[in-house]
This record gives C-alpha cells, sequence and structure tokens, in this order.
C-alpha cells in the first residue's frame, strides 16, 4: 500500500507588488506517496519553484501563503512555528537547487558543511557524522571522498557540487526531497548521470522525490505523475504515461508540440508554437488563464473560473472545459504519429 | 535527404565560406601567485569547413573550446597556430569590419548580450553606422522592415531591453546581426536560456530566416534533439579536438566515436517508460590543463584498450565525415574481421 507523504491542498502564495498583489500560485493541490516521483512542470513565471519553497516554507519574506491543507508524514506544516519547521527541514524534508554554488557556503569545507546538516538534527558525534558523510559521498559518486571533505565547493566542478548537494541533502535520510531544476546547469551527459543517481536514491531510500523542471525530456523519463502548471494553476495532472500518451490540456499539447524529437519531427520542418504571453498574475484572472492562447477557446472558457475535471483513467484530472473532444483528438494524432 | 557539402560547393560554384586549417589556441592561465604561468590548450590543430548553405552543428560539454573555436571564426581571437579562411581569404588580412559584414554572431543570453541602455532601434542600426552605411536616410525604414521580418512589431522601436520578453530580446539580437546582410550567423546556445514554447519560435524563425535570405549557421548547442532538427552536418569536440565529423542523418543513424554514442545516449527524448539511460561516462569532464596521453578520451571510455591510453588517434575518413578513435584504425578493423 502505498503511504502518503506530502499532501498539498489549495496553496496559494500572493506577492504584494507596486502594481498591486500578484497571485503566483493560485490553489495547487497534489500529493507524493512515499517512492513517487512526482514531477512539476512548467516554464518561468508559472509558479512552479514557489510552490516547492512555500512547502519548505522558505518564501521570501513579504509573501503571503495560505493553504487548506499542507501536511508531511501526517504534520501539519501550514501552522507549524518557525522553531518547529526548523527541525523538520533539512530533517524530514530537504531541497536541492539549480545552482549549487548558490547553496554552498564558499568558506567552508564540504566535510564540514555536510556534518553540520546531521549535527543539527541528531544527537550524534562529529566522528559519525564523518563516517556518514564518507559514506554518502561515496554513494553519490564521487571518488576519495575522504579526502574530498576537506576541499571548498570552488574546487569541485559543477556535477561534482551537485552531487555533494545531493549527499548533504541525505544526510538526515528524509523522506522527501524537493529538486529545483537539478540538472539545468550542468552538461547533458552529467544531466543523465545526475538524474540517473536521483532516481536510484529515490528507489533504494524510498522517499518521495518532487522534481521541479521544465524539460518534457526529463519529466517522462523520471516521473511517476506529472503536474503541469500554467499561471499559477495545476492545468493538468495524471499518471506520467497518461500525460505522454493522452495530453488533454491544450497547453500541455501545446508544450509537447514545440520541442523537436529526433526520429519525430522532420529536420527544417516548423515546430508547433504557442501564440501569445502568460497573462499577468496581477488583480484577478477570469476564466481560463490559457484561453488567450489557446486555439480552442470558447465563450465559456473566458466566462468563469474552470474547475479540474476528471479525464481518461484513474487520477488523470484536467482543467478544460473542452478535454473530452480535445483529448481524444490529440491521443488519435500522437498514436497515428508513433506508428 | 542530405547533400554532401562538396556538392554543394560545386552548385554554387563557390570557395568554403569559412575554413579553418589546423587552428590551435593556447591561453595563459596563471596557477597561483609564486608559480609558473601553465599553458591552456583551448583548441588543437582543428580543421573545419563550412560551405554556402550549411548549417554545421558544433557540440560538446563545456570547456571543450567551442566557443573559442566559435571566437576564432568570427575573427574576434587570432589562432595561435594554423590559418582561419573566411569566404576564400585569409582572415589575417580582413579587417575586422569586413570579417563582420561576412559572419555576425547571435549569442545565447539575450540579456546580457544587448545594451540595456540603448532602445531597439538603435541597438539594431548600430551595426550601419559601425559598417559606415552611404544611405543614412533609408536606416530607420531599413530597421523597422528588418524588425518586422524577424517577427517584432514596429512599434517596439523606441522600447529598452528591460521591456521585453526573453524571446523578443533574442529577435533583436538576430535583427541586430542580419541587418547588414551577412552571409553566415555563428548561433552560441541561440535558444538555451529561452523557455520551451518561445525556443520553438526561434528554431523557427532562424530556419525561414535561413531558407528566405541563404544563410548558412554554425550552430553551437548542446541540445542534441535542436541539433539534430536544425543541422546538416554535426561536428563533436571533445578536450579541443573535433573527435568525429558526420552529416547529420549518419551521425544520428550510426555514431562512431564512443564520445558521440555517449552523448547521444544522453539525449532525454520524452518517451514515458524508458527511463534515464546510464551513459557509462564514469570520471567527471577532464581539466584541459591536464590532457590525458594517448586518445584524450581514454578515462571516460568504455572501449578503451592499451594503446588509447600512449597513442593518439589520427582523423580516419568515414564515408560522410571523419572519426578520430582507434577503433576505426583500418588494421584493427582487419584484425577484427580476421
Amino acid at each position: 500500500m502505498s503511504e502518503r507523504i506530502l499532501t498539498v491542498e489549495d496553496l496559494r502564495v500572493a506577492l504584494p507588488v507596486p502594481a498591486g498583489t500578484l497571485h503566483a500560485v493560485q490553489g495547487v493541490s497534489f500529493h507524493v506517496d512515499r517512492g513517487e516521483t512526482l514531477c512539476i512542470v512548467g516554464e518561468s513565471g508559472c509558479g512552479k519553484t514557489l510552490t516547492a519553497l512555500a512547502v519548505m516554507d522558505l518564501l521570501p519574506q513579504r509573501a503571503l501563503r495560505t493553504a487548506a491543507r499542507l501536511e508531511l508524514e501526517g504534520r501539519d506544516l501550514a501552522r507549524a512555528s518557525e522553531r518547529a519547521m526548523a527541525d523538520i527541514r533539512g530533517n524530514r524534508m530537504a531541497m536541492i537547487f539549480q545552482e549549487p554554488m548558490t547553496s554552498l557556503n564558499p568558506a567552508y569545507t564540504i566535510g564540514n558543511q555536510l556534518e553540520e546538516a546531521l549535527l543539527r538534527h541528531r544527537r550524534t558525534s562529529r566522528h559519525e557524522a564523518r563516517d556518514r558523510a564518507v559514506h554518502l559521498l561515496e554513494r553519490v559518486g564521487i571518488t576519495a571522498a575522504a579526502s574530498r571533505l576537506k576541499q571548498y565547493p570552488h574546487q569541485l566542478s559543477g556535477g561534482l557540487r551537485q552531487r555533494v548537494m545531493i549527499a548533504m541533502a541525505l544526510m538526515c535520510s528524509p523522506s522527501l526531497l524537493l529538486a529545483d531544476e537539478p540538472t539545468t546547469a550542468l552538461d547533458v551527459t552529467i544531466q543523465a548521470q545526475i538524474l540517473h543517481l536521483l532516481a536510484e536514491l529515490q528507489r533504494e531510500l524510498a522517499m518521495g522525490l518532487v522534481l521541479i523542471t521544465h524539460d518534457l525530456g526529463i519529466v517522462a523519463r523520471i516521473a511517476t505523475r506529472v503536474v503541469v502548471m500554467y499561471a499559477g494553476q495545476v492545468v493538468e495532472t495524471g499518471p506520467a504515461d497518461a500525460i505522454f500518451r493522452a495530453p488533454a490540456h491544450p497547453y500541455t499539447q501545446g508544450l509537447l508540440a514545440c520541442i523537436p524529437v529526433p526520429g519525430r519531427t522532420r529536420r527544417g520542418d516548423p515546430l508547433g508554437t504557442i501564440p501569445g504571453m502568460v497573462p499577468s498574475l496581477i488583480g484577478e484572472t477570469r476564466g481560463c488563464a490559457f484561453a488567450g492562447r489557446c486555439p480552442h477557446a470558447i465563450d465559456v472558457c473566458r466566462a468563469s473560473a474552470i474547475p479540474l475535471e476528471a479525464g481518461s483513467g484513474d487520477q488523470h484530472l484536467v482543467r478544460c472545459v473542452r478535454h473530452a473532444e480535445i483529448g481524444a483528438a490529440a491521443g488519435r494524432r500522437l498514436a497515428e504519429a508513433t506508428l | 535527404m542530405s547533400v554532401s557539402p562538396s556538392v554543394v560547393a560545386q552548385v554554387a560554384g563557390q570557395a568554403p565560406l569559412l575554413e579553418a586549417r589546423s587552428v590551435s589556441r593556447t591561453f595563459q592561465v596563471s596557477a597561483g601567485l609564486f608559480r609558473a604561468k601553465r599553458t591552456l590548450t583551448a583548441v588543437e590543430s582543428v580543421s573545419l569547413t563550412v560551405q554556402p548553405g550549411e548549417v554545421v552543428a558544433l557540440v560538446g560539454e563545456s570547456g571543450c573550446g567551442k566557443t573559442t573555436l566559435a571566437r576564432m571564426l568570427l575573427g574576434l581571437l587570432a589562432p595561435s597556430a594554423g590559418e582561419m579562411r573566411i569566404a576564400g581569404r585569409p582572415a589575417h588580412a580582413l579587417a575586422r569590419r569586413e570579417i563582420a559584414r561576412l559572419v555576425q554572431p547571435v549569442f545565447q543570453d539575450p540579456y546580457s548580450s544587448l545594451n540595456p541602455r540603448k532602445p531597439v532601434g538603435a541597438i539594431i542600426t548600430l551595426p550601419l553606422r559601425v559598417q559606415g552605411d552611404p544611405k543614412p536616410e533609408t536606416w530607420r525604414a531599413r530597421v523597422e522592415d528588418m524588425m518586422e521580418r524577424v517577427g517584432l512589431a514596429r512599434r517596439l522601436y523606441d522600447n529598452y531591453p528591460s521591456q521585453l520578453s526573453g524571446g523578443q530580446r533574442q529577435r533583436v539580437a538576430i535583427a541586430r546581426a542580419l541587418i547588414n546582410g551577412p552571409r553566415m550567423v555563428i548561433c552560441d546556445e541561440p535558444t538555451s536560456a529561452l523557455d520551451v514554447s518561445v525556443q520553438s519560435q526561434i528554431l523557427n524563425l532562424l530556419q525561414d530566416l535561413r531558407r528566405d535570405l541563404g544563410l548558412t549557421y554554425l550552430l553551437i548547442s548542446h541540445n542534441l534533439a535542436v541539433v539534430e532538427h536544425m543541422a546538416t552536418r554535426v561536428a563533436v569536440m571533445y578536450l579541443g579536438r573535433i573527435v568525429e565529423e558526420a552529416d547529420t542523418d549518419t551521425f544520428y543513424a550510426a555514431p562512431k566515436h564512443p564520445y558521440s554514442e555517449a552523448l547521444l545516449a544522453s539525449v532525454l527524448t520524452p518517451e514515458p517508460g524508458l527511463g534515464v539511460p546510464d551513459t557509462h561516462l564514469g570520471a567527471a569532464y577532464p581539466n584541459p590543463l591536464e590532457v590525458p596521453p594517448g586518445c584524450r578520451f581514454h578515462p571516460r571510455c568504455a572501449y578503451v584498450r592499451d594503446e588509447c591510453r600512449s597513442v593518439a588517434p589520427k582523423p580516419i575518413a568515414q564515408r560522410a565525415g571523419f572519426v578520430e578513435c582507434h577503433l576505426y584504425d583500418p588494421i584493427t578493423l582487419q584484425g577484427q574481421s580476421a
């Protein structure tokens, strides 16, 4: 039976800006079970990073967070004190970021920072912390781990730094790991290695993994379930297979059509595009946020807020009034294209 | 369908647009306050020919020398050894301005490649000014036409880069590159800083412009799906050398060099259920200050043999290019078939 690790219900993040209030995250709900990988995918400004930061309680100070439910392993995070959060963060849940250099302290050795992660949360000796650090560095594929402990972050390559960050996140064996674009700054070869490692560790340690990315290739290869975000909302969510084989939301379809795929897109043929721009999230949005760019939009789309509706199959939800007809047509096209 | 570069040249009856003849570039790097400077060889004896009409992609990891090579091709950096030829003439005999008229760059980050204190119109007009274009009265109209051509509304003429989106800024960079009608554009990671939906618009634009204006591209990219979509020929760089060159179809169907194979294996196509590939590229990218002896790829190679550790491989001609790897030595191949 699957064990629920994280429950997020109706999460909202608002940021006061000079022009009013920016509704960056507008009622996002999802959950993560032990041993599964949830990918949150979307383009810049869709609210995917703020969603993760809201879970970690690491939002900028002026941001306003509300949620109907925000629970980690049954503990209420929405009403947890700052002190309680400091005990949970890095302990029961940990986060890694795109640019490891900004999350590592340049003035301390790798060893120092790794040991600190454990000593902060566990009553243990420095000696034991050191052993665990060496063990985890070896586990994430760093050679000569013991000697690396004395090195400073600037002495390591980008790929090695990201491995150190992963080891640090795992020091307390968290049940939830949030990874925000962990491989975007890395070379493709290193990217594949780091993702391979993350997938392996997730299985081995039976963690819940939330991976935030804009890269649909990564999502397809690593996700158990997918959340597609657009303009602060979840527009489609479901098992990876459903999202890629029968995408039902016009935005998901549009994104998939934009990327060249060797063997599927023909060289020189125009790629799909999504015309227009993301709407401003300042003030109230009426109707579907994607309506202005959607080739299928009708009057109903612009009239009132669109709810998430059941799509094709288990756990598949779509925020589109026309998803049934659009999804079926897209499924047929995809099936034909892969024949 | 791919056309071999020599055929393109015969049809056009022209010299190669760009030619690097065994060019090398070294840098002196400080190793510390009291230590002697060390020599870093960023590009080592590389030959590359770009024929009119081609889209040649240069791929490889960061630090492999692809940007240094591009800067030499742009005439921004003189080679330490070897010769660069542009449109059949030696690059050192051409003035910077002449080179700029033939070859123009488009860089990765449209946020840092545009002057934030100049409006869009002035940014695109600058190359006309620099080249001393004889008809200043036509500049405004020509710039506006070019803006329209790259998909920028004319009303943005007086806007500043900070008022534009990433995609619009990259369009400004493209308009600036094209305003003097160059024959070739060197695109250094033109879409890696952009969102997926914007990337496809820029790639489509580059394809349209190539067709309409008869442009030739050198595309530097680490996104091998983008390369497959755009390029007619691929050159793979590793630690300052081009280790394989082939036309795109051949390259993607059957990469020869073990490094090319690993690169292609790392491409994550959006196909669920395939999982993340294990590339077997064990060690991290080597330090260019300490180039491994023998074949420079041998410490990471899955097929490494004794001779790879001591003898540097030479380029071996293939049907559609060349590969630099002992696996394809004629003697080795004979031994395998015997």
